[in-house]
């Protein structure tokens, strides 16, 4: 299954493939500034907020994304397994390194 | 006998999301072996070279990071003596009783000024390293993946820097052996209580108790390189190398267990004795320090903790 990802803040479209997480088909951006830490849930940079679509997600660390959180769709990309396309807005470093970028490239 | 007071660093109790997961990676990828569990669901596991019953205690959480890192002292009267050095250097200190973790004897539990928790303890249960004390092999058949021949060392980050150093050379009795200084501002310390390049290293920063990476000894540049096979083969999430460190000369590759701890495998770094002198990095030429060959700091090494 390919699955299309929007990046509301920039309006940028990336995909994700079958067993892909979010963050890992952000990566496939190759833009600098995505920031990279360690894929397994737990150092909290790879923080977004999923606007629309469904996902599945594995455990991610409580220190940085409390029970409230997770049930308005804060999450970690690097933990979240997109079923259908989704928007999302990134929050926390990632949206500093992604819109800064952004300003950058326009 | 020149050894004495702190022995080395004798386990460290990480936190991990998915138990199965952690013993996967640890066991299967790293080569340590699982000792024990416990009704806490705590996980017990040892490198093959190791004497004690564990080195590595995996704690389940709902989140990363480090418990605890303890370390062992050769005797009783030691334990009760650097008990002593921390309450004297306004550190409360709680008294774990024995057998709280399986087989280990009665720990002395405080947090440092860094935030960070440490403990000492002078008994554990020795399980052997595989081999005979008699004509002895040199390596157990049956180690898996990465080979782990010992816990190494734990690179920490936390608050009041100073102090904390202060702590562990005047109370805990390590030695400084490397640092990176920024004109008066000691930016970074490598400590040792034996006659390695460091037994734990501290980072300046801003975040109270934040765990940058475990280490564990492998044998050969040649292991590390084996080491970086296997990351790729399994998928690992890799941080950085296989490379060079200009601080203790080791040669490193660096990457992240299931739940996002930060672990190192290295070999060949340097050594040291306690008249050696102090090896200084200056912070304007920080990128040859951490990674010799590339001089090139990496934003998720830098930034990233757990």
């Amino acid at each position: 299954m390919i699955h299309t990802v929007t990046i509301t803040d920039t309006n940028e479209k990336y995909t994700c493939r079958g067993k892909q997480h979010l963050l890992a088909g952000m990566i496939q951006l190759a833009r600098k500034g995505i920031p990279v830490g360690c894929r397994s849930g737990g150092c909290g940079v790879c923080k977004v907020k999923i606007i629309s679509g469904d996902y599945q997600t594995k455990i991610m660390s409580r220190e940085h994304v409390t029970e409230p959180e997770e049930e308005e769709g804060v999450v970690l990309a690097c933990r979240v397994f997109p079923l259908s396309d989704i928007s999302l807005q990134v929050v926390g470093h990632l949206n500093k390194a992604v819109t800064r970028n952004q300003m950058k490239n326009s | 006998m020149a050894m004495t007071g702190i022995l080395r660093p004798g386990h460290v109790q990480l936190r991990v999301m998915d138990m199965e997961e952690a013993v996967t990676h640890y066991c299967d990828n790293m080569g340590l072996i699982e000792t024990d569990r416990d009704d806490h669901g705590r996980v017990y596991l040892k490198c093959w070279d190791e004497q004690d019953k564990f080195s590595v205690v995996l704690e389940p959480s709902d989140r990363a990071g480090m418990d605890h890192m303890a370390f062992k002292v050769r005797t009783e009267q030691d334990l009760w003596r650097f008990e002593s050095n921390v309450k004297n250097f306004g550190i409360d200190t709680k008294r774990v009783a024995a057998g709280e973790l399986n087989g280990c004897g009665e720990r002395i539990r405080f947090t440092a000024p860094s935030g960070h928790t440490f403990e000492l303890y002078a008994e554990k249960e020795q399980v052997g390293n595989g081999l005979p004390t008699l004509n002895p092999a040199p390596w157990p058949e049956d180690i898996k993946g990465m080979k782990a021949i010992r816990f190494d060392h734990c690179l920490l980050y936390g608050v009041d820097h100073d102090e904390n150093i202060r702590l562990f050379t005047e109370a805990l009795e390590f030695e400084l052996t490397e640092q990176i200084v920024d004109g008066d501002v000691q930016v970074a310390a490598f400590l040792s209580c034996s006659t390695k390049a460091h037994d734990i290293a501290f980072i300046r920063s801003e975040e109270p108790g934040k765990l940058h990476h475990a280490s564990f000894l492998l044998g050969s540049w040649e292991q590390v390189l084996r080491a970086a096979d296997i990351i790729s083969m399994k998928d690992i999430p890799l941080d950085v190398g296989p490379t060079r460190h200009g601080l203790t000369r080791g040669m490193t590759i660096y990457y992240f267990d299931p739940s996002g701890n930060r672990n190192e495998v290295f070999a060949e770094d340097s050594y040291r004795y306690p008249d050696s002198p102090v090896l200084t990095w200056e912070a304007s030429n920080v990128g040859q320090a951490i990674f010799y060959h590339s001089r090139q700091l990496v934003d998720s090494f830098m930034g990233v903790t757990s």
